[in-house]
């Protein structure tokens, strides 16, 4: 019999060999792709599955949105449900009122599109009080922007105020919620791993120092409150098309908390982290339906022992290999190589 | 004229309420830089102890507020010893989004055990009266004067009692003072019971004024007097006494002149303004990073 | 024109006046030692050449432009780079990553290729981690590129720390201390290191430190200062026979 750390190693090493082939990505996606296509249309999958995958994806995209400022910056945001508000509104707007009804399955990636940019630009606005504030006065003023959206929202009669948006279509379904899921994911990720994203980190461990080595504060706060926020809107616009109903309530408080739960169970500053957060926040609370109002008791107390015995959530400050570029990988094991050439090379004249 | 006294005395009744529940979050930043959102939820408990302890036991004005005061700083020492002090040593916001769980564990609770909102019986005989064209209510005033008493007992005890000194120490180097014979954890526990004590009777008096209690009230409140803790300067006790009146004067003031939906949006807008232009807090002092 | 010129230098906190009224000129490759007690202002001059704080009055001109009143990450742009007192690694990032997030300048793409990794993403990002492990392995760090930096021991990550402000492609290197808690041994060895650094980075470079054999070891020129002021200026043989600077450093009634 196999030792199990033997075949857990074993396994290992094929996993890794695998999702560093040149051809994973392209078959993963392209399978993921005609599998949500296919679920879709013709109901392979019981259609409450299904909703509760779009609902993974939606919170997959917010927890990882939020990461980028609560993780990796090391901020703590907490009205990140205001810009899902914001893009969700826009959304819904578009579709139901200004484009033709005919042409709305077509253009609706054009207004979830214009969602993220409507809270990407109310995200440029957030971003300016980061520059000089720092810690618990930046989580309230982001608190603070939180309750204003919502309660901004509730005094615009044309678009129902506290009364809500109806009429939507329900345009969100399985491809689509892959196709932006996948998309932000990537985004995020891509960010993580650039010299912008470098900067963030920086900015987390030491503000002062990373100013100091020539990092562009402002400009990497800028464009990751940019990004965060584009993200949150996006999701906001699949979660409007999915139940068909907003109102400012569904956008409070509660929801930026819910995000924040997400985050931090799932780990800070990890983008597996998030996807796993979401993943088992989600379908933990569909889990635990039956118990009614007893699964809103039950969860709170996991996440307090959760915080008690790995405060950083699941995968804190740990990222899946699957996410890290080659070149951090191997750095070092190229540098090696290229050492080794250059003494084995043949003394030069 | 008489609109506006009137609406002084809302302002104060309101004030009063947050301030003391502001109080709590700021010891408690105070001494372990932890923000407990679980606060507004031992707000919320502290309505359902008088509830209980006014229904069940018929008790009168005095030993509900006292047992409920105890109730919830005995809850809030239990929370403090299982849930937030495995975390000190871990980062900040860890403990921050345990505090989240705990707020919902209780909100849930409750819910779970009572379903239904509730109604406070009358514990105070309901006098009304008038000067001028200003009516003032028996409640209003005791709710005003026993804030303000509370305020100057803790402040006497946070500025001339050897404990309220320890916890002034504390909250500036914690890593020293135990080394000087203090007993952290006895003073942190007691700054717990105190603070959340305050706010149990916030949650009580709250109750008395407004018909209804239900288990979500102390989300919207909590966060509101968390807004005015910050306001006032985080960490400081003033601050958070003036945070309190500043909010509750705001709001009632905007809904005096303004339709009710405008409300929470002046008032978050405004707090926003205040703090582009005073980013600590009206006391509150920055933390100066030495380089 | 000196590569430095700093005129008229004062700086208050709060009615406590830090640095008064400091004057020093640096010429390209030189090596200079500030020295002084404790809580002299030379960490604070140092702030204030790099943009920590802006200078209450005075001016600051490096290479003809004027520094007082620009962010510290325009300085570093300008061509200043400097180490720390207690050290100030990202902690929680790789050896690599610290010397990789001080090429930000260097690196250049704009954020809709870095979001999309394409376009100059590639080619730079291969640059600026070539340059970096290469500078690594002259600092004889390429071995823990994938360390997170707070598990270093101290020496190195003194080491790494001074890696990382020359990854910004400095002229002038301003070095906090750098021997603090080093024994004589290790001391030497870091006099041979400066060394060798003006000479690999043709940097110049000053210098603030306490351990006075490797100030009078390898600085060329000294400026002392004592509550905010400049109290002697020279060259390190004659500071060390003047009765100022020893009064400063050992009180009046020692000297005498």
């Amino acid at each position: 019999m196999p030792k199990l750390s033997a075949v857990y190693n074993n396994l290992l090493g094929k996993y890794q060999a695998v999702i560093a082939h040149k051809l994973f990505w392209p078959i993963f996606l392209t399978a993921g792709l005609l599998f949500s296509i296919a679920a879709s249309t013709f109901d392979i999958l019981d259609l409450y599955l299904q909703l509760i995958l779009i609902y993974v994806g939606i919170n997959i995209i917010l927890t990882v949105s939020l990461n980028l400022i609560n993780g990796y910056m090391g901020e703590f945001s907490i009205g990140h449900a205001g810009f899902m508000a914001i893009g969700a509104y826009i959304a819904s707007i578009l579709t139901v009122n200004i484009f033709p009804s005919s042409a709305i399955t077509f253009l609706f990636p054009v207004a979830v599109l214009a969602g993220g940019l409507g809270a990407a630009l109310v995200g440029l606005v957030v971003a300016v009080p980061s520059f000089k504030t720092r810690g618990d006065y930046l989580a309230i003023v982001t608190l603070a922007f939180g309750m204003i959206v919502k309660s901004g929202i509730e005094n615009i009669d044309v678009i129902g105020g506290p009364r809500g948006f109806l009429g939507m279509e329900k345009l969100t379904n399985l491809p689509w919620v892959f196709f932006w899921t996948i998309l932000s994911v990537w985004i995020i990720r891509n960010l993580v791993y650039s010299k912008f994203g470098r900067g963030v980190l920086s900015i987390r461990e030491d503000e002062i120092a990373s100013d100091l080595m020539g990092v562009n504060t402002r400009q990497v706060k800028v464009i990751a409150f940019v990004v965060s926020s584009f993200f949150a809107g996006i999701a906001g616009g699949l979660f409007a098309h999915t139940i068909q109903y907003i109102n400012p309530r569904m956008f409070d408080i509660i929801k930026s908390t819910d995000i924040l739960i997400m985050v931090y169970m799932g780990g800070i500053a990890s983008i597996a982290g998030s996807i796993l957060g979401a993943f088992i926040y989600t379908i933990l609370l569909e889990i635990l339906r039956p118990l009614g109002v007893w699964r809103m008791v039950l969860m709170p107390l996991m996440l307090v022992l959760l915080m008690i015995y790995r405060p950083r959530g699941i995968m804190g400050m740990r990222e899946a290999r699957l996410f890290i570029p080659l070149r951090d990988l191997l750095a070092s094991k190229l540098w090696r190589q290229k050492k080794k050439e250059i003494s084995d090379a043949p003394a030069g004249d | 004229m008489v609109y506006i006294f009137q609406q002084i005395l809302n302002a104060l009744q309101l004030g009063s309420i947050y301030a003391l529940i502001a109080l709590g979050y700021t010891m408690v930043y105070g001494i372990l830089t932890m923000i407990n959102f679980a606060h507004g939820d031992l707000f919320m408990v502290g309505a359902f102890f008088c509830f209980l302890i006014a229904v069940y036991l018929k008790l009168s004005f005095v030993p509900t507020l006292l047992l409920s005061m105890l109730g919830v700083a005995f809850l809030g020492v239990v929370i403090e010893r299982l849930a937030y002090k495995p975390l000190r040593t871990a980062p900040r916001v860890s403990a921050i989004i345990t505090a989240l769980g705990v707020g919902l564990f209780l909100e849930n609770f409750t819910l779970a055990l009572n379903p239904y909102p509730q109604h406070i019986p009358a514990l105070i005989a309901d006098q009304t009266w008038t000067i001028g064209n200003v009516s003032i209510s028996s409640l209003q005033i005791i709710i005003i004067a026993l804030s303000l008493l509370l305020m100057l007992v803790l402040d006497f005890i946070v500025q001339r009692t050897k404990a309220g000194m320890a916890m002034r120490a504390i909250s500036w180097d914690k890593t020293v003072v135990p080394l000087m014979g203090v007993p952290v954890n006895k003073i942190i526990s007691l700054t717990f019971a105190i603070g959340t004590g305050l706010g149990g009777a916030a949650g009580m008096m709250y109750g008395l004024a407004y018909p209804v209690i239900d288990p979500y009230m102390g989300i919207m409140v909590g966060w509101k007097a968390f807004i005015s803790a910050v306001v006032g300067g985080i960490g400081n006790i003033r601050g958070a006494m003036i945070g309190g009146f500043i909010l509750g004067s705001v709001e009632i003031m905007v809904a005096a002149f303004l339709p009710s939906t405008y409300r929470d949006f002046v008032a978050f807008t405004l707090l926003l303004i205040l703090l582009i232009f005073r980013p600590y807090g009206i006391l509150g002092k920055p933390n100066p990073q030495k380089v | 024109m000196p590569l430095l010129e700093i005129k008229n230098l004062t700086h208050r906190f709060e009615g406590l006046c830090a640095v008064s009224d400091f004057n020093f000129t640096l010429a390209s490759n030189e090596l200079v030692g500030i020295i002084g007690p404790n809580g002299a202002g030379k960490t604070t001059v140092f702030n204030l050449i790099t943009g920590v704080y802006r200078a209450t009055e005075g001016s600051i001109c490096f290479s003809g432009n004027e520094l007082v009143g620009r962010t510290p990450h325009q300085i570093t742009k300008l061509g200043i780079a400097r180490t720390f007192q207690n050290i100030r690694l990202f902690k929680e990032l790789t050896v690599l990553d610290n010397v990789r997030i001080a090429r930000y300048g260097q690196a250049i793409y704009s954020p809709l290729e870095a979001l999309l990794h394409m376009g100059r993403y590639n080619a730079e990002e291969k640059r600026i981690t070539d340059h970096a492990m290469e500078l690594l392995s002259i600092f004889k760090l390429d071995d823990t590129a994938n360390e997170r930096s707070k598990n270093l021991p101290y020496g190195l990550q003194r080491r790494l720390e001074i890696a990382r402000a020359l990854a910004t492609d400095p002229q002038l290197l301003l070095l906090d201390e750098p021997a603090a808690g080093m024994n004589p041994n290790e001391i030497k060895q870091l006099m041979e290191f400066i060394g060798w650094i003006r000479k690999t980075f043709q940097v110049t470079i000053i210098l603030i430190e306490h351990q006075m054999r490797l100030v009078m070891g390898i600085c060329e020129r000294l400026v002392v200062l004592d509550f905010g002021a400049t109290i002697a200026e020279g060259l390190p043989m004659q500071i060390q026979n003047n009765m100022k600077v020893m009064e400063a450093y050992l009180g009046k009634e020692m000297v005498k």
